[in-house]
């Protein structure tokens, strides 16, 4: 009985239904382009598809973090929120004259302990991290507000805000800025999911915890853990935003962590935690962002297009769902 | 012999790659209770799952009460009168004990309303019927277990079936409720019920059943009467081969103590004292709920510790969590795989190398090459039947699921190794191969606590033996001096044997 099932694995590892199966989210962004290109011929410009890139940029950098979170069994619903903070911070330091070398470190470190402190709320204090992190999204939304007064902060118009701008708005080999962070991100958290053992209690966190936790492994740490990250990269792109608009608007990011949850759950990663892969989401996201850019093109009303893009990340779970 | 009502014939399905059901069969008799056995993975849940509808068939033919019939699903079954009891309880534990019986066909009135006192007058008659002592208008959450598969029961009568099905009904089920159970299974045979009863506790089957069908990779094997059948040929027919012997003793060269347990107290623990020598097994027997489980997730630190000494080959060591049990050398192996032994999601080499990644890891990196190679010898060494590492350990059964979960301990190279009940829900084949394994390990050199629910497993493996009754040790004896009459008496509590051996 096992060497028929070790005969049909080994038959082809290309190419075959599993395969297929595996790589849909993949299909469907190849599928999502082909037809926008017949559709539109501005679509498959450089132009358009850098465009694209750089717009999808900042959601694939949340929804990055995101992913990590919701792999753990968890969710971050602060994401904008921090995202707004740091960003805000970051302006008034740049707009004081503090080197981005260190004004942008430093709001990477904000993010990274905003988000710490959320992975602790959720993990010694054994609060759900839906409850948890509407809190903090709450909060944190507030303290933005009363930071800025409720209005933007400008950057201001020295040298570093020039080069602060650098991150949001300039190119390196003819690519956005945006794009290359982007990517490495994703470099990033592709390595630590599959290449450290950090990744693997992440996997593991999500899939069971009790038996994680019987099995001698930091679950409180790992948890924490997943939630800096998160809440560094919600900074990143703070300061991505930030720095292309230059200034820091009290409201930005609002509604963004909806946006990263949709192109997590896009690319395939159960929201029961314990499975997804990071290139998913990358793939999630890039479906979102061409089918926002395509309606754009199609002059479709952005109102619409909420209609439209709703269904689509309904159509995207319930075929996910139909191959469990 | 009598005409069956439920006749299951030459039942053929295959799944991708694996042919589940070979011409098996199934008769079931009205008044008489059939076990139906095999090993795990011959086909049982399979077969169960085809007679209600759950798979379609490729090739065969189910009959009932004379009929050909083909159920499109447990709901159609259930209503022509075949009831199911599944190993897992689907039993919803905030409603009450009348909500979970009627569930989903509650008694109306015109107006969708739920008629109460109708519903629980009618689900108080069948409590009454199978000896349950609650009102049935109390929470199913409330209950024991034993109590709450009474409910099952009492769920699958309401049905009015002529046919109940149990599968597995008393792993999980103290003596006294296995006791109580097979009451209400001779009181429905005698009501003229057929009743399929799948175990793998041959004792329960010579003890409940009629007759017996077999089934082994699929097929179907043989139909007996029980009194026409001996354990060890019953064992014969289930795994193909002879069994020379089921508990494979090797006599241990006593060595120097271990590991030492001094006044030991922690919430269902009273102060508990023993030693455990190297190369030695140590057997922990006890009922359910004696605080067995509890006491060796003390000594490994996943729970709290009030007062008392552990002392690891003479120094004291104080585990608080779960990584200093490893880092001391300890290591546990759960008694439930699927509560918080296993990932299930993961495959079975990410479940095998989780307590020892840091072996397998170069600074930051893991060393997929160094943790393949381990993986791959331990799937050798242990004879684990998967078709790759990477498999997803859910799709193993469980004799592999735990072999899985021994290697998971053994991979952290403990110095005490700690197994719960490691045989639980395995089938005889594989269970024989875990006691090779243990007695290899213990050959070794390596220390060994048993503990486990089985009696003749605690007497035919361990070379002491200690039983707890109500968080308390109650007996010690070498292995030569106990018995199963013995045991039972210090696990209930009648008498208590301080002598030590």
């Amino acid at each position: 009985m096992n060497n028929k099932v070790i005969e049909t694995q080994h038959k082809s590892k290309l190419f075959n239904k599993e395969w297929l199966i595996e790589q849909k989210s993949l299909i469907a962004l190849i599928l999502l382009i082909t037809v926008v290109a017949f559709m539109n011929e501005y679509f498959f410009t450089v132009n358009n598809l850098l465009n694209i890139l750089r717009q999808t940029s900042v959601i694939a950098i949340i929804a990055a973090g995101m992913t990590l979170v919701i792999l753990t069994a968890g969710i971050d619903l602060s994401v904008g929120s921090i995202l707004a903070l740091c960003g805000a911070f970051a302006a008034s330091m740049i707009s004081l004259e503090i080197p981005i070398f260190i004004a942008v470190p430093i709001s990477l470190l904000g993010g990274a302990l905003l988000g710490c402190a959320t992975g602790g709320i959720i993990a010694k204090g054994k609060v759900q991290a839906f409850i948890a992190t509407l809190v903090t999204m709450t909060l944190l939304r507030g303290v933005t507000m009363v930071y800025t007064d409720g209005r933007p902060i400008s950057a201001g118009y020295t040298d570093v805000a020039d080069n602060f701008a650098w991150f949001g708005t300039g190119y390196v080999f003819g690519i956005p800025v945006p794009v290359w962070i982007m990517i490495a991100v994703f470099a990033a958290i592709w390595y630590l999911l599959n290449h450290t053992r950090f990744g693997r209690y992440v996997y593991a966190l999500g899939g069971n915890e009790s038996a994680t936790l019987l099995s001698g492994i930091n679950v409180d740490r790992v948890k924490i853990g997943v939630y800096a990250i998160c809440g560094l990269l919600s900074a990143l792109a703070g300061i991505i935003i930030t720095s292309r608009l230059s200034s820091a608007q009290p409201t930005a990011g609002m509604g963004y962590e909806l946006d990263a949850i949709a192109a997590v759950v896009v690319g395939g990663t159960s929201l029961a935690g314990g499975k997804g892969r990071i290139m998913g989401t990358l793939i999630g996201a890039l479906i979102i962002g061409v089918l926002n850019n395509a309606l754009n093109l199609m002059d479709v009303s952005s109102y619409f297009q909420m209609i439209v893009k709703a269904l689509v990340i309904l159509l995207a779970v319930l075929v996910d769902n139909k191959h469990k | 012999m009598d005409q069956p009502i439920l006749a299951l014939k030459g039942i053929h399905k295959s799944f991708p790659g694996v042919k589940a059901l070979d011409n098996a069969c199934l008769n079931v008799y009205p008044g008489k209770v059939m076990a139906l056995l095999g090993e795990n993975g011959a086909g049982k849940s399979t077969l169960m799952k085809v007679l209600t509808g759950i798979y379609a068939l490729d090739q065969g033919e189910v009959r009932y009460q004379d009929r050909k019939v083909n159920f499109a699903g447990p709901r159609e079954s259930q209503e022509a009168g075949i009831g199911i009891i599944h190993q897992e309880l689907n039993l919803i534990p905030e409603l009450t004990i009348a909500e979970n019986i009627f569930l989903g066909r509650e008694i109306t009135n015109a107006f969708g309303g739920i008629k109460w006192s109708v519903m629980f007058d009618a689900a108080d008659a069948l409590l009454q019927r199978l000896n349950v002592k609650h009102k049935s208008s109390q929470l199913l959450g409330d209950l024991s277990l034993g109590e709450q598969q009474m409910v099952e029961i009492a769920k699958a009568l309401s049905f009015k079936s002529n046919v109940i099905i149990m599968d597995e009904p008393t792993d999980a089920l103290t003596d006294t409720e296995t006791a109580s159970l097979f009451k209400v299974i001779n009181e429905l045979r005698d009501a003229g019920y057929g009743i399929v009863y799948i175990s793998h506790r041959l004792k329960e089957i010579f003890e409940i059943c009629d007759d017996i069908t077999v089934l082994r990779d699929g097929k179907f094997i043989t139909e007996r009467k029980v009194a026409e059948i001996d354990e060890d040929t019953l064992i014969e027919l289930m795994v193909g081969r002879r069994l020379d012997e089921q508990y494979p003793r090797i006599d241990s060269s006593h060595g120097t103590t271990c590991l030492e347990v001094k006044n030991l107290s922690a919430a269902d623990v009273h102060n508990v004292s023993f030693t455990l020598n190297h190369g030695e097994i140590l057997g922990v027997s006890g009922l359910m709920g004696a605080g067995r489980t509890e006491l060796m997730k003390v000594i490994y630190g996943a729970l709290k510790r009030d007062s008392g000494e552990l002392l690891l080959e003479g120094t004291p060591i104080h585990p608080r969590n779960p990584q200093q049990g490893l880092a001391n050398g300890i290591a546990y192996i759960s008694e439930d795989r699927k509560g918080d032994g296993l990932i299930l999601g993961l495959s079975v080499k990410e479940n095998m190398s989780l307590c020892a990644l840091k072996q397998f890891s170069k600074g930051i990196q893991l060393d997929h090459h160094a943790e393949t190679m381990v993986v791959e010898d331990f799937i050798g060494l242990f004879n684990i039947k998967t078709p790759s590492k990477d498999q997803i350990i859910g799709n193993l059964s469980g004799g592999n699921q735990q072999k899985v979960a021994i290697a998971k301990g053994l991979m952290t190279r403990p110095k005490v190794l700690i197994l719960d009940e490691p045989t639980r829900g395995v089938d005889v084949g594989a269970k024989k191969e875990i006691y090779q394994l243990i007695n290899q390990f213990k050959a070794e050199g390596m220390s060994i606590i048993l503990v486990s629910s089985e009696m003749p497993e605690v007497l035919g493996m361990s070379d002491r033996i200690i039983v707890m009754h109500q968080g308390r040790i109650s007996g010690e004896f070498n292995h030569a001096d106990a018995d199963q009459e013995k045991l039972m008496a210090c696990a209930v509590g009648k008498i208590s044997n301080e002598v030590t051996a």
